[in-house]
């Protein structure tokens, strides 16, 4: 199979608030970046532009009519995928495939701090005739798959806040993380109870910033750059979108996802052959839930493996060296794509003090929030298949 | 350009387009993408990925619509995804699911696209009014018809076109829709009807514009090998194109839609085609609005720019006319249920090309078709071209 490499990447890196910063400049920023590091000008080299977002976060309709300009895209192939940045990565991806197009942009923000009321933006999610009638904050979905997910697998509330503990830890040393922190499991289970089990610091804390990043078919990726990463393999799905029937225990987007990923990407033996891996970690024990829909360890043995250190950055299976979500904020629909820059940092080597050694083959795995049952996988390489 | 591979619309199906729908979002999600896969005889097994399009949250008032939506468009523990790009939708899902099959990785795409407005109280021109820049332009309270008014009289005012020349469209396709079991709006209508309609915002009459609709749209795509097995005559995207203008519309000459004009030459690019007027049998532009079609029609370079106008005076643009234009009955006959409309037009294509249109068949052996839908602030252009055998 032809293959398609990231030649660039772009960031403003994350923070709480950007009050000096509108949407349009964030964007600015990780754009001119990414241009720079792929050695391409947007208007001659680059043939589409995917970009993401979902209007009632950003409070404008249609939000696609706003990004041409700050990504040197006018009257260029633009478009909008309703979801997480990973979903822009393989609408860029599959648009190289197919030949229509040899270079493409995958753009995704979050303006976070402009949202005043994040979580009645989350209720509207809900089914407006089954679920959104019994009221309340919409989060006590999240703390109800909590609460499964311990009760199926024998997690422990401390396994838990490991995850948070290790996270936070991590975001320390990296210059992109807004909520690095150096906590203990008791500050973990000490925290406010705010959707049983789920406690304040279960759950990860909104950020603003921006990526940009360049993709290139492999003829061009050659010609940009010598360290191209490589995509390998992509996966995406959707559960059901009711609460009513969905499994609350098991990821099956995830599994589903990582499948189609693994398959493509011609991976049998996953947790020996992925180097490290950042996955959604929204919530403490979704990583962990993740960790084994995604079959990178048995169901039930993430806790075990989080508490015995495995998943630390020398562990023998690093996972979220970038500090997840939970040590570098949430941002919403670049959820995503915040790990898949993460991944392709490490496997060209430019992570700094957070690097993991030798990384070649690095997984990015992304969730859409509550209260959706959606998500993505990319594998990403710096050797090609074969090579 | 080497495209990897060919792919082909083997299904088609539609609701009615309807000014309030008893259904939900997902009811006629359903029922389209149902309609589409009997056609086909394939069932959802048979499906590798699902593609929805639809329009702003904000009809319904439902955050991640596309989520919301997926269980009824078939999307259950599929690789599903919603694109957007404002009206421009409709036939962007179908560039969006070209890609999905065209890059190798599934062999069967679904493409669904619902739109359900009428959720949207008092009306739905009130969620058109958070999609202007929250800073410059939502403070003066603007709406859509105003917007399009300015371009309108600009368009008038470069080429000297009178509003009877811009109304024939609507008495054409108004008239087209008659034939159209689905539609909405099909009415046998004068000149003199459109100009003596209550004036919206000049020179914008009542009927000059396509009516607020519920409804969806869905197509099945194949690889060129699946296709042949599941058809005898598929029908070819063998061009698509796409493209996006500045958001500072008011910076533009509104006269002529330059990005419609850049989305097709990538398509006709893609599909070889060189002389568009000649090669192109049938169309299908946007048509929101009567002047639309007219304006849409030069940006696809079927005729010079100001031209348009005189083709539909003489009866080329009709049905049985050189290049029959909208002979679905368009927007302004079968409705406008956003998204929905768009992928409508896609499916118009497919059945004109497949000679299944009934009634609204354009004469002769049409080859080569066109579907484009625009959307935002003026501002995309999306383009398909299809092919028989």
């Amino acid at each position: 199979m032809e293959e398609v490499a990231i030649v660039g990447v772009g960031s403003t890196g994350l923070r709480s608030v950007t009050p000096d910063m509108s949407y349009k400049e964030l964007m600015f920023e990780a754009a001119t970046k990414a241009y720079e590091d792929a050695g391409t000008d947007p208007r001659r080299d680059v043939d589409s532009f995917v970009c993401v977002s979902e209007d009632f976060w950003e409070g404008t309709s249609i939000f696609d009519e706003y990004v041409p300009d700050q990504l040197g895209a006018v009257l260029k192939p633009v478009c909008t995928i309703a979801a997480d940045g990973v979903y822009g990565l393989i609408t860029a991806y599959m648009q190289i495939l197919s030949g229509a197009v040899e270079t493409a942009v995958v753009e995704a923000h979050s303006k976070a701090s402009d949202m005043l009321t994040p979580t009645d933006i989350v209720a509207l999610a809900l089914d407006p005739v089954v679920n959104r009638p019994l009221g309340g904050n919409p989060y006590y979905i999240a703390g109800l798959e909590m609460n499964r997910y311990m009760y199926e697998t024998k997690t422990t509330k401390e396994q838990c806040a490991t995850v948070v503990v290790k996270n936070k830890r991590e975001a320390l040393s990296n210059p992109y993380a807004a909520y690095g922190a150096k906590i203990t499991i008791d500050d973990v289970l000490n925290s406010e109870m705010m959707f049983y089990p789920l406690s304040r610091l279960d759950m990860s804390a909104p950020a603003d910033g921006a990526i940009v990043m360049v993709l290139a078919s492999e003829e061009r990726a050659r010609r940009l750059t010598d360290n191209p990463i490589w995509i390998r393999g992509v996966g995406w799905c959707s559960d059901t979108p009711r609460l009513e029937t969905r499994d609350w225990a098991n990821a099956a987007y995830a599994q589903s996802a990582a499948d189609m990923a693994f398959k493509a990407a011609n991976i049998a033996n996953r947790r020996k052959e992925v180097d490290f891996s950042e996955v959604d970690d929204t919530f403490s024990f979704k990583e962990l839930q993740h960790l084994e829909a995604l079959g990178l360890c048995r169901r039930g043995e993430a806790g075990v493996l989080a508490e015995e250190g495995v998943t630390e950055k020398d562990g023998d299976m690093p996972v979220n060296p970038s500090g997840g979500s939970l040590g570098a904020g949430y941002t919403f629909e670049m959820t995503g794509l915040q790990r898949v820059l993460e991944v392709v940092l490490q496997l060209r080597g430019e992570a700094g003090k957070r690097q993991v050694p030798g990384a070649e083959l690095g997984l990015a795995q992304c969730w859409r929030g509550v209260p959706t049952a959606s998500g993505a996988v990319a594998i990403l390489s710096a050797k090609r298949e074969g090579a | 350009m080497h495209i990897k591979r060919r792919v082909a619309v083997v299904g088609a199906g539609m609701t009615k387009f309807v000014r309030r729908a008893k259904e939900t979002g997902k009811e006629l999600a359903f029922e389209a993408t149902k309609m589409a896969l009997d056609s086909t005889e394939l069932t959802l097994k048979d499906i590798g990925c699902v593609t929805l399009g639809t329009a702003p949250d904000a009809f319904d008032g439902v955050h991640m619509k596309g989520e919301y939506l997926s269980d009824g468009a078939g999307g259950w523990r599929k690789p599903y995804m919603r694109c957007y790009v404002g009206g421009g939708t409709g036939v962007f899902a179908a560039i969006n699911g070209w890609y999905h099959v065209a890059s190798g990785l599934f062999d069967t795409c679904l493409v669904v696209c619902e739109e359900k407005m009428s959720s949207c109280q008092p009306h739905p021109q009130y969620a058109f009014q958070t999609i202007f820049d929250n800073i410059t332009e939502r403070p003066l309270g603007p709406n859509l018809v105003w917007i399009f008014a300015l371009e309108m009289n600009r368009y008038m005012h470069a080429h000297n076109i009178s509003k009877e020349e811009i109304a024939l469209v609507s008495v054409k396709n108004k008239r087209n829709a008659l034939d159209h079991p689905c539609a909405q709006l099909p009415q046998k209508i004068t000149v003199e009807d459109v100009l003596n309609s209550e004036v919206l915002a000049w020179p914008v009459q009542r009927l000059d514009i396509s009516p607020t609709s519920d409804g969806a749209a869905a197509i099945v795509l194949a690889s060129e090998d699946v296709a042949r097995k599941i058809t005898d005559t598929p029908v070819w995207i063998d061009g698509v194109g796409w493209s996006l203008d500045t958001a500072y519309w008011t910076n533009r000459d509104l006269f002529y839609p330059k990005y419609v004009e850049y989305a097709a030459r990538m398509a006709y690019e893609m599909a070889g085609i060189n002389n568009p007027r000649k090669e192109i049998d049938v169309a299908e532009p946007y048509d929101p609005f009567d002047y639309k079609e007219l304006h849409h029609m030069e940006g696809l370079l079927l005729c010079k720019k100001g031209e348009a106008p005189k083709l539909t005076k003489e009866g080329v643009t009709q049905r049985d006319g050189d290049l029959p234009i909208c002979p679905s009955g368009g927007l302004l006959g079968v409705g406008n249920p956003i998204a929905a409309a768009g992928l409508m037009k896609v499916c118009e294509i497919f059945w004109q090309l497949r000679k299944e249109a009934g009634k609204r068949q354009v004469p002769g052996d049409p080859r080569t078709g066109l579907a484009q839908a625009w959307g935002d602030l003026m501002q995309v252009g999306t383009v398909v071209v299809m092919r028989a055998q």
